[in-house]
């Protein structure tokens, strides 16, 4: 091939399909195609040997009338706060690990980051005999101390409690992560400036390091609250699908799945995927509105 | 653990730290504490683990609980559709993101910026609202029970796109218009050129993709129903309530199956670290 002058904009649309082709058709076909599909599952019903009937909004209506539609919505929103309420804790441990002169970090940052990482199938079997209820370690640490604990993972009104722990505990080093990068941006002539000011560490940390901080501390309310509603793995891991505290526990996300795969009423599911996609538009949305009041982009 | 081994110039901040060490020390002991609790629970006894007060060694570490993995459950076959799914979906996405992330990068054309848009947006949406279609189209294609079947969507990455796209927008323009004036052709370029430049990104995409992968539990869960075709996290996430009798061999079964993912962490720590300082930039 002989060389050709290069023009400042080349036109390459020919090679460019050529490169985007291959993923664009898997996007259409696995991603773009199957939101419209879901979108207009979620006026059907399916029949028991395939096909779908138009049904309006009928699926919509039973979602109102659903008991377990807000009880799925109020669990997934206090495992959310739950899990959202070790942001704090994450700003301290983050704002520790990277003290200049730290020794050691490495060896901390594994211990924080390594359940990251682990398979919440797998870390799940390990927490429930933590916390189960005849020999697990953690009603006989109770125990010392005289109290009796429940049955953690079975009953209704402690098994969310037990999730979210778990959750908290798995997504603390993500968020250590998010806002070391943070931290790291902060340049260090303003903590000298601030020292020879006389602010202490406290005051150094209240007044410098925090509200540096709040843009990463806002996008990671922004993903821990997105992930947060999609809480399933660790629910299913640690719960299980037959425990008699599922239907009290469940996340939106859980009932999908049952009334998807288990009930077999995909209609009905696709409303409630639709719902799901409602309500974390909504959550971030609200969350953009109120960011000015304390984040600050100086 | 904490004392220096000897003073340095700077050493006046040690005294200061020492607050960090004890709460990092505390606080790191209690995020591995279950892990570790795991590894003992693994080599005790089925008498140790249930008896109370807890023993908190085994008397004689239980070897033959990691052999009686292969009689609970057929771990080696979870494990290759573990390895097959990951590494199908490592190697396409490397490839089919790369290209795609060089042509949204580097490339003019006819709706660039509005392809990239809808690309994105799929990182917005919920997976919920994808997995009924996707189960369909997967079901029609005959790929329930497959390899191929678990890893298809996950072929298609619109993050890891993001992700290379950009890296490529930072590399210096002058390389392509050399190779341009030898007479390459944008694949030649694309292929010669760029992608040797990207070991390190290339790296971070096959780094999270491989953590996500061996991990997700919601779509392997509902597109393999066979034990001996289901990856490692379904197969112990179903095992659950149907033999809960042997807790040690379980321990053991779970802790092999994180196993590789624990290492490759411990090996590749501060890649993993970055890789997963970029997957917050999604969204």
């Amino acid at each position: 091939m002989s060389s050709e002058p290069t023009r400042r904009i080349r036109r390459e649309d020919g090679w460019a399909w050529l490169f985007i082709g291959p993923l664009m058709l898997g996007v259409v076909v696995f991603y773009f195609w199957p939101i419209l599909r879901t979108l207009y599952n979620s006026f059907t019903e399916f029949g028991a040997f395939g096909g779908t009937r138009w049904t309006g909004l009928e699926n919509y209506a039973d979602l109102l009338t659903d008991a377990h539609v807000p009880r799925a919505l109020l669990n997934t929103l206090i495992y959310t706060v739950i899990v959202l309420l070790g942001i704090p804790l994450s700003v301290y441990l983050a704002a520790l690990l990277n003290r200049p002169g730290l020794r050691l970090a490495w060896f901390y940052r594994v211990m924080f980051f390594l359940p990251i990482v682990a398979m919440p199938a797998a870390i799940a079997m390990v927490w429930r005999m933590i916390y189960n209820s005849d020999f697990g370690l953690l009603n006989y640490a109770l125990s010392l101390v005289g109290v009796d604990g429940p049955y953690w993972i079975s009953s209704p009104g402690w098994a969310l409690a037990a999730v979210s722990v778990v959750g908290l505990w798995s997504s603390l080093g993500f968020s250590i992560i998010i806002l070391s990068g943070g931290l790291r941006a902060i340049p260090p002539e303003l903590y000298e400036a601030a020292s020879l000011d006389g602010a202490g560490p406290m005051r150094q940390f209240f007044s410098l390091t925090v509200p540096l901080l709040t843009p990463s501390i806002f996008f990671l309310t922004i993903i821990t609250a997105i992930n947060g509603f999609q809480l399933f793995d660790l629910l299913y891991a640690l719960l299980g699908p037959n425990n008699p505290a599922m239907a009290q526990t469940q996340s939106l996300v859980y009932l999908f799945y049952e009334q998807a795969f288990a009930q077999n009423d995909k209609g009905y599911a696709s409303a409630i995927a639709m719902l799901i996609l409602l309500v974390i538009g909504v959550i971030t949305l609200v969350q953009f509105r109120f960011q000015r009041r304390w984040v600050s982009y100086d | 653990m904490t004392d220096a081994p000897a003073p340095r110039p700077r050493a006046a901040r040690g005294p200061r730290n020492i607050d960090a060490y004890v709460v990092l020390t505390v606080g790191g002991l209690v995020m591995i504490f279950p892990f570790v609790w795991q590894l003992i629970m693994s080599l005790s006894t089925q008498a140790e683990v249930t008896g109370v007060p807890p023993s908190l060694l085994p008397a004689s570490p239980q070897w033959g609980n990691f052999a009686a993995v292969f009689d609970l459950l057929p771990f080696v076959d979870q494990f290759l559709v573990s390895v097959g799914v990951t590494a199908l979906r490592v190697i396409v996405q490397m490839i089919l993101c790369a290209m795609a992330g060089y042509a949204f990068a580097r490339m003019q054309f006819r709706g660039r910026g509005i392809l990239f848009a809808l690309l994105l947006s799929i990182l917005m949406v919920p997976n919920q609202i994808y997995l009924i279609p996707q189960y369909s189209i997967i079901q029609g294609m005959g790929l329930l029970n497959t390899v191929l079947g678990i890893a298809m969507p996950g072929l298609f990455s619109a993050f890891g796109t993001f992700l290379l796209r950009q890296h490529f927008v930072a590399l210096p323009a002058e390389l392509e218009e050399a190779a341009r004036l030898d007479g390459a052709n944008p694949w030649q370029i694309f292929w010669r050129v760029m992608l040797p430049l990207s070991g390190p990104a290339l790296a971070s995409v096959a780094i999270l993709t491989t953590i996500a992968s061996w991990n997700d539990l919601l779509w392997p869960l509902v597109v393999s129903t066979y034990e001996d075709r289901m990856p490692l996290a379904v197969g112990l996430a179903t095992l659950q309530g149907q033999h809960m009798t042997n807790y040690p061999v379980m321990m053991a079964a779970s802790l092999l199956a994180m196993a590789p993912i624990l290492i490759l962490f411990l090996v590749l720590q501060r890649r993993v670290v970055e890789g997963l300082a970029h997957s917050g930039m999604k969204g």
